[in-house]
């Protein structure tokens, strides 16, 4: 079956006694117990709930893994993730990694005695060179968070079956319409769901994928044991994101493909960092490891000042950090998103403060466009008043 | 135990569906669904036909009104205006003089374009009510208590002109529930509630409710309820389940309240009328204890001066000022401009809603809380017009 009909069935025919469509919501904690010493396989809704099993379910089938777990927000996911280290344990990740995640590795993660080396995994020889007799892990983002560099996964997952490690993929910016990790190797992939899988800014929510079933299995053990778990409203609604999730991802690439395109012309415009742009290293690791290049792009501007700018001025594109749902977000990661990372680390990976990231939007991509050109113009227009007041 | 050998409060917990749910849930699933699957001949097919969510709903209140057919709707006046569907071309029917001014909107502006003619009566009064009936009457519409005044209606005199003249009786049961006011057991015909008000009792979900034990006027309704539409959705019908579940902790606390600032208010030297059928002083407190087992939550009152009633609404801080009622959180109405705004000038006069009049929907707030409240804002209302 291909995934755009996997995506539509997302939940659907599970509810046998009405033959409802959807999945029920299952808007409760506990249930009856038939008789003592039996179970209709949900006794208490942290452990299992019908509505969560059946998001589980799809997004284990969407990327092609044995065991789905749902979690109460990405970082949720990550976290539960990052439980599988003990301590001596090291672990390699993506250098430019979201901020989320450099935090709680920071702040938590190696409070316990866990090694992280931070590594451009764009070049796989820098992970190779990385891995000690104690690694336990290799963590991805592909493309990253916000400078959209790719990894080849091929590569990577290669030198860490070399050296056993477990692999995990964040599968994000791409979701599983676009790139499948499992598939190439990799053990988990994760994912803020809140993002393109949810799709519509109005969840939050994180998943977890194992592609066999012993490792989601203790997954789902601390799902249980810690209780980050997904509401059943919240399932809901990520099953129903599912279903247009394809729709979604063609028309955010396409705008992408061409404000990125339209980006590079413009003289206020520095650099474009769009995997689909043919002059973008990644692109052709993308192509071979992805069925597309997403709805995710940064720029950087030439003058600092143009940043406060269009932050303020811009009418169709909206200021907010989240990404991935079907409004246009543009975010200074410099600020937000990896307002934790030090300024100097910021700069040395290039989140510079001229540094823009736009989540494309299913809006008219003319309509993007020409809101970015009339805030443009409008800059230029007031510059040159500014310089001729000055001079 | 069978659902109707069961006390007020057992009932209260359990909704069931009639769908076998297979995990055992203690809850009713939020179906959020409009269609079913038809391959293995399913009772439902179509949402607005029928949902299972809604349908626990619909069991639930029927049981709790001791009837047999319960029907959901969009809002109360999705309800009553389904109910009144059953009225035809010619028809008349018999309508409380101070019924809720929503539903005085509808006889008066809505059902009057097909050719059906409210005729209001005072039903408090038996026998203007015997003096309004024509050959054409097919129906009586009455509210007991009344809004905004709280007249007490005695139901089964109304049931006993209803059936010598074979008429069917509607009953709005909203202000009692039926924790304090069964109709059905008195022989009115069709019971409509606003959900809205205690049965939710949240303030955060609008619905409205149908009950009947006759399997002729269940047809009727079932069937306007699936042709014109107004169905209750599923999230709602599931919210509705989740306030019913308290309703009798709820009202028992509300109406202790009541009862309490009825009083002060009877006392309070700036209040000049105060209407409540739990006052002795109640013109009709003896048949309110009668027929129902409680006297609800809403008081209305009227202060001795219009401007400090009007001004009073901008300085209460707890009770939050407002057209609904029945919730956890206190509401003051000012009726004449607000659930009475729909209702001509003269009318609302002819009925004595005037600009002194106030109506509280008492809370679950500490009632020590609310009458300081309403002393500051009395003190406050009084002093703001004197220097007018």
């Amino acid at each position: 079956m291909r995934i755009e009909t996997e995506l539509v069935r997302s939940g659907m025919k599970r509810d046998a006694a009405t033959g409802s469509l959807t999945t029920p919501i299952y808007q409760a904690s506990t249930f009856e117990h038939p008789r003592l010493g039996e179970s209709t396989g949900y006794d208490y809704s942290r452990t299992a709930n019908p509505t969560r099993t059946s998001l589980e379910e799809a997004i284990a089938v969407l990327e092609k893994g044995e065991v789905g777990v749902a979690f109460s927000s990405g970082m949720a996911a990550i976290s539960a993730i990052f439980l599988l280290l003990e301590k001596g344990d090291h672990l390699i990740i993506s250098k430019d990694l979201y901020g989320g995640t450099y935090r709680i590795l920071e702040d938590i993660v190696k409070k316990n005695d866990v090694e992280v080396t931070y590594v451009n995994t764009e070049n796989t020889e820098e992970i190779k060179r990385n891995v000690k007799e104690n690694t336990r892990a290799l963590f991805i983002e592909t493309p990253t968070n916000p400078l959209m560099h790719v990894t080849d996964l091929h590569e990577a997952i290669a030198i860490a079956k070399e050296h056993d490690l477990l692999t995990i993929v964040d599968n994000t910016f791409m979701s599983p319409y676009l790139q499948q990790p499992l598939v190439l190797g990799a053990d988990l992939v994760v994912h803020s769901a809140s993002k393109y899988i949810g799709g519509h800014n109005d969840v939050i929510g994180g998943l977890v994928v194992s592609r066999c079933r012993e490792l989601g299995e203790k997954i789902r053990f601390y799902q249980n044991a810690i209780g980050a778990i997904l509401g059943p409203q919240e399932c809901f609604l990520l099953l129903r994101g599912l279903k247009t999730l394809a729709l979604r991802m063609d028309r955010h690439e396409e705008n992408a493909l061409k404000i990125a395109q339209w980006l590079e012309e413009q003289d206020l415009i520095d650099k474009v960092f769009y995997p689909g742009l043919e002059s973008h290293p990644g692109y052709n690791v993308m192509k071979k490891q992805a069925k597309g290049f997403g709805g995710m792009l940064s720029f950087s501007v030439k003058e600092e000042a143009l940043v406060p700018f269009l932050l303020e001025h811009l009418q169709v594109v909206t200021f907010a950090e989240s990404l991935g749902g079907v409004e246009t977000l543009i975010t200074f990661p410099a600020r937000q998103t990896h307002a934790d990372i030090p300024e100097d680390v910021r700069n040395e990976i290039g989140v510079t403060n001229c540094l823009l990231r736009l989540s494309v939007g299913i809006e008219h991509g003319e309509d993007l466009i020409q809101d970015f050109k009339e805030r443009f113009d409008e800059y230029k227009r007031s510059e040159v008043q500014h310089k001729a007041y000055t001079r | 135990m069978s659902t109707k050998d069961q006390k007020f409060s057992t009932k209260l917990i359990h909704a069931k569906t009639h769908v076998e749910e297979p995990f055992g849930s203690v809850n009713v699933p939020i179906y959020q669904v409009t269609t079913f699957n038809q391959q293995k001949n399913n009772r439902y097919d179509y949402s607005r036909s029928g949902n299972p969510t809604r349908e626990a709903l619909e069991h639930t209140v029927a049981s709790l009104e001791n009837g047999t057919y319960g029907f959901a709707f969009s809002s109360g006046m999705a309800a009553i205006s389904s109910v009144l569907c059953l009225l035809k071309s010619g028809d008349e029917i018999i309508v409380s003089h101070d019924v809720y001014g929503g539903t005085f909107r509808a006889v008066t502006q809505l059902f009057t374009n097909f050719n059906i003619k409210a005729v209001f009566a005072n039903t408090t009064d038996i026998k203007e009510v015997e003096k309004c009936i024509t050959e054409k009457t097919k129906a009586i519409l009455f509210e007991t208590p009344s809004n905004p005044f709280l007249h007490v209606t005695d139901i089964k005199e109304i049931v006993r002109v209803a059936k010598e003249h074979d008429l069917f009786t509607i009953m709005d049961n909203t202000f009692m529930t039926p924790y304090l006011q069964q109709p059905l057991d008195k022989g009115v015909d069709i019971v409509v509630h606003s959900a809205t008000k205690y049965l939710g009792g949240h303030s955060d979900v609008v619905a409205g409710v149908a009950i009947t034990n006759s399997e002729e006027f269940a047809g009727k309704i079932g069937f306007v309820q699936n042709a014109f539409g107004a169905i209750l959705s599923p999230n709602d019908s599931w919210l509705l389940l989740r306030g019913i579940k308290t309703l009798k902790v709820r009202l028992d606390q509300q109406q202790k309240s009541a009862l309490e600032l009825a009083q002060w208010l009877s006392d309070n030297s700036q209040v000049a009328e105060v209407y409540y059928p739990g006052l002795p002083s109640h013109p009709q407190h003896k048949l309110a204890s009668e027929q129902a087992s409680g006297y609800g939550a809403i008081i209305s009152f009227k202060l001795k001066d219009e401007e400090v009633a009007k001004e009073t609404l901008n300085h209460v801080v707890l009770s939050s000022v407002g057209v609904s009622l029945g919730a956890v959180e206190s509401i003051l109405t000012h009726p004449a401009t607000m659930t009475h705004a729909s209702m001509p000038l003269e009318d609302k006069e002819e009925r004595g809603i005037t600009g002194h009049l106030l109506r509280i929907s008492v809370g679950l707030e500490d009632v020590e809380d609310l009458k300081e409240d309403l002393k500051q804002a009395f003190e406050k209302a009084e002093k703001a017009f004197s220097y007018k």
